[in-house]
């Protein structure tokens, strides 16, 4: 997504992410063309496409299926799943599940922000971690528990929780050092 | 000799891939002639990751929190012919009390079986009700047996299955579909994913059967997109189906054509309402309707639509198989058969069980549950998630049936159990379920979308330590409103954690509104921390981890913490040395 501009309409004109990204959108458009009712569908393949739902990625599925755009926003807006700014390459989901919530899920929290820098939803300034909230992560017997890419650790300690993250931020360290800003 | 590893995603989570690898390389290089299995949940996720030595002669050897270098000794051992008792935690003549007392009909296959394998599963049994229906039954005959075996749909409201799908069957037309409601939204709840991930044929052989007996000719799982593995083994599941005769056009020989597509759901509790369902199926925004009609006569496209949950699937072979009369044999006269529960929270054995409906909560709490964590005070126990309510320790010994449970004041819902201890504040506990819904109303309707909001203010305000004189019982109007005036059940029993716990724990909501207490020591407007000078040594730990360096102090001298900078984060109390114990919580 690094020559997508979120912000850029006038980008639809001259492309939306890559060449593979921009080809993969156009399969995905024909590939729901005349298909009623499918555009939850089309939504989450554009997510997975670009990591979130780039606004000129949904003006050509608005004009292409046509879809109202307020109908598009209403449905995107809906469902948790959506978002509408890119994530950070590491995303993490902290479960806010019953298991997890009496187990000391907010402890969790405190030290994660406090560590990464932010607060609940958003992404650090060098774009290494988003932190997200998720429902429940079905592990309730690892609670309290978070997701990194897929990935679940439990059960977590604030200690334990910084950590993981001071982990990977070594591992990035060491592979691509150039990519450590901030 | 095999060797089977629980990988469903709670194995995996708990390390069970690097224990594959450990295994796969040692008996590589032992020159073993073993072979390596994947299994799916058996329900002991407090001894994940699992290993199962499978002997030749069917005796197993069960052991639990394995380790990549524990399953280097397990396999050493197993492999000059011993057990390591020190890891053992069952054997297939031993079960531990985990599994004692179960009886395991939806999650028969569940930890046995390989889930990604069709051959597994028909060796265990499987697509047999489905041969037997299409050779010797009539679907009105399959619809009988269901009437027979009682059994109600284990999504969260109830009702009988059977009645459902004679409703689908008799509504005239030729288009009708099938829709299996996967999208298990209650926190804590996670018996259809374990279903999904670990016997995913047998969810769709009971829907194949229900599509003969229903009529449908199209089925469709609506699946959480948040359970990625079991969305990836029901499509493997589905293509070997396919392959071998089971879905398709004239299935098993029959004149029955049947398919099922799976479309992914992107994250919106209300969606477990059936009309919300089938808005979000169809593309919309997932907003419930006034029922009637109901989705059998106008579901899906305004075709006749027949929805159950995975776990009522999952018990329809078996039905089949071993009658209705076997079913209805077990469990109580309103509530038959077994139910799955799982069982989280400050509990010792978090886990999945399958026991007869009718045990009583203690029994299932303190038998395969193990009891309480560090053998605290059990306080309350959570069944039905967010919609419904907290059972206190008088009313233990209620039996789990539907109308027990009901009236208790919460809802037998999709089984989640969630334990809690002293440490749990109820009072917070009612505002984080609130919380949830509120986030979650579709705001359709005004008392659901308005009236929740009003409610968690108040909450929010309790737990500020601005309660006001007046505010249970404002809660309790406010809550009796919204439950008689919402449209569909997300609002209906939205109030139910609020007015269970005012009903049973009234006196916590009164030390937050009248003493500015908070009895189990967690609303953080509530507390203070403090440092015992008697007690403190001086060894600074607790500056050092302070995350807003708030506590001063030199080394060997009393710790102080300032109050007004303090973020009541906990973290000193954590870090203090248990033989100090010199912070304080009031």
């Amino acid at each position: 997504m690094s020559c997508c501009d979120q912000n850029g309409a006038e980008d639809a004109a001259v492309g939306i992410g890559t060449a593979a990204q921009m080809n993969d959108l156009q399969d995905i458009i024909n590939k729901y063309n005349g298909v009623e009712g499918s555009l939850i569908s089309v939504l989450q393949n554009v997510q997975r496409i670009y990591g979130y739902l780039p606004r000129p990625a949904l003006e050509q599925v608005a004009e292409r299926l046509g879809i109202k755009k307020a109908k598009i926003y209403g449905v995107a807006t809906f469902y948790a799943q959506f978002r509408f700014t890119p994530v950070g390459k590491h995303l993490i989901l902290l479960c806010q599940g019953t298991a997890c919530h009496v187990n000391g899920a907010d402890k969790i929290e405190t030290a994660l922000c406090d560590e990464l820098r932010v607060e609940m939803g958003e992404t650090t300034d060098d774009r290494l971690f988003t932190l997200n909230e998720a429902a429940c992560l079905g592990c309730c017997s690892l609670a309290p528990v978070m997701m990194i890419d897929g990935q679940a650790y439990g059960p977590l300690t604030p200690d334990k929780a910084r950590q993981v993250i001071r982990d990977i931020y070594k591992r990035e360290r060491q592979s691509q050092p150039e990519e450590v800003g901030a | 000799m095999i060797v089977r590893i629980g990988l469903s995603s709670c194995g995996i989570a708990a390390g069970g891939l690097p224990v594959w690898e450990a295994i796969a390389e040692e008996i590589g290089q032992q020159g073993l002639d073993w072979a390596l299995r994947q299994t799916g949940c058996i329900g002991m996720c407090h001894s994940e990751p699992l290993l199962d030595a499978i002997h030749p002669d069917g005796s197993i050897n069960t052991y639990g929190n394995v380790t990549p270098a524990r399953a280097r000794e397990i396999i050493a051992a197993e492999a000059s012919g011993l057990a390591l008792d020190e890891y053992r935690i069952a054997t297939d003549q031993e079960p531990n009390e985990c599994m004692a007392g179960q009886v395991r009909v939806a999650l028969r296959n569940c930890g046995s079986i390989n889930p990604e394998s069709i051959d597994d599963y028909i060796n265990a049994g499987g697509y047999k009700a489905l041969r037997q229906v299409l050779t010797s039954m009539s679907p009105p005959q399959v619809i009988e047996e269901m009437k027979i075996s009682g059994l109600r749909g284990r999504g969260g409201a109830g009702f009988p299955t059977w009645f459902k799908w004679n409703a689908t069957r008799q509504e005239p037309g030729d288009i009708k579909y099938l829709i299996c409601n996967a999208d298990e939204g209650d926190p804590g709840a996670f018996m259809d994913r374990s279903l999904l991930e670990g016997d995913p044929h047998g969810v769709l052989e009971g829907m194949i059967i229900a599509a003969y007996a229903t009529g449908c000719t199209t089925g469709i799982i609506y699946a959480r997109a948040e359970y990625p593995l079991a969305i990836k083994r029901l499509e493997q599941a589905l293509e070997q189906a396919r392959q071998q005769g089971m879905l398709g056009t004239g299935i098993m020989g029959s004149g029955l054509s049947f398919d099922i597509t799976i479309k992914q759901g992107a994250g919106a509790f209300v969606c477990g309402e059936e009309t919300a369902l089938i808005a979000s199926l169809e593309g919309e925004r997932g907003m419930p309707r006034l029922k009637p009609p109901f989705p059998s006569q106008k579901g899906y496209w305004d075709k006749p639509s027949n929805i159950n949950n995975v776990e009522t699937f999952a018990n329809v072979p078996w039905i089949i198989v071993n009658g209705g009369a076997a079913f209805a044999a077990m469990g109580t006269e309103d509530s038959k058969g077994t139910k799955v529960f799982a069982l989280a929270g400050r509990i010792k054995r978090g886990g999945l069980v399958e026991v007869p409906m009718g045990m009583s909560l203690r029994e299932i709490i303190y038998g395969p549950g193990g009891g309480i964590k560090q053998d605290k005070q059990f306080k309350a126990v959570q069944l039905g998630g967010p919609s419904g309510g907290c059972i206190p320790e008088s009313l233990l010994d209620t039996p789990v049936d539907y109308q027990s449970i009901k009236n208790t004041g919460a809802i037998m819902g999709s089984g989640g159990m969630i334990v809690m201890d002293e440490t749990t504040c109820m009072v917070d506990l009612a505002r984080y379920f609130l919380n949830f819904t509120q986030d979650e109303s579709c705001g359709k309707c005004v008392p659901c979308r308005i009236g929740t909001k009003r409610m968690l203010e108040i909450m929010e305000r309790i737990c500020a330590g601005q309660g006001q004189p007046g505010d249970i019982e404002m809660l309790e109007t406010l809550g009796g409103q919204i439950a008689d005036g919402s449209l569909c059940g997300l609002g209906n029993s939205a109030p139910n954690p609020v007015l269970t716990t005012i009903k049973y724990f009234r006196s916590e909501y009164e030390a937050h509104i009248n003493d500015k207490k908070c009895p189990a020591k967690q609303c953080k407007s509530l507390i203070t921390y403090h440092i015992d000078a008697d007690k403190c040594k001086g060894c600074t730990l607790c500056a050092k981890k302070c995350p807003v360096n708030c506590i001063s102090g030199e080394a060997k001298q009393v710790h102080v913490i300032d109050q007004s900078r303090c973020t009541k984060c906990g973290t000193c109390l954590e870090v203090c040395p248990s033989k100090w114990a010199a912070v304080i919580v009031e």
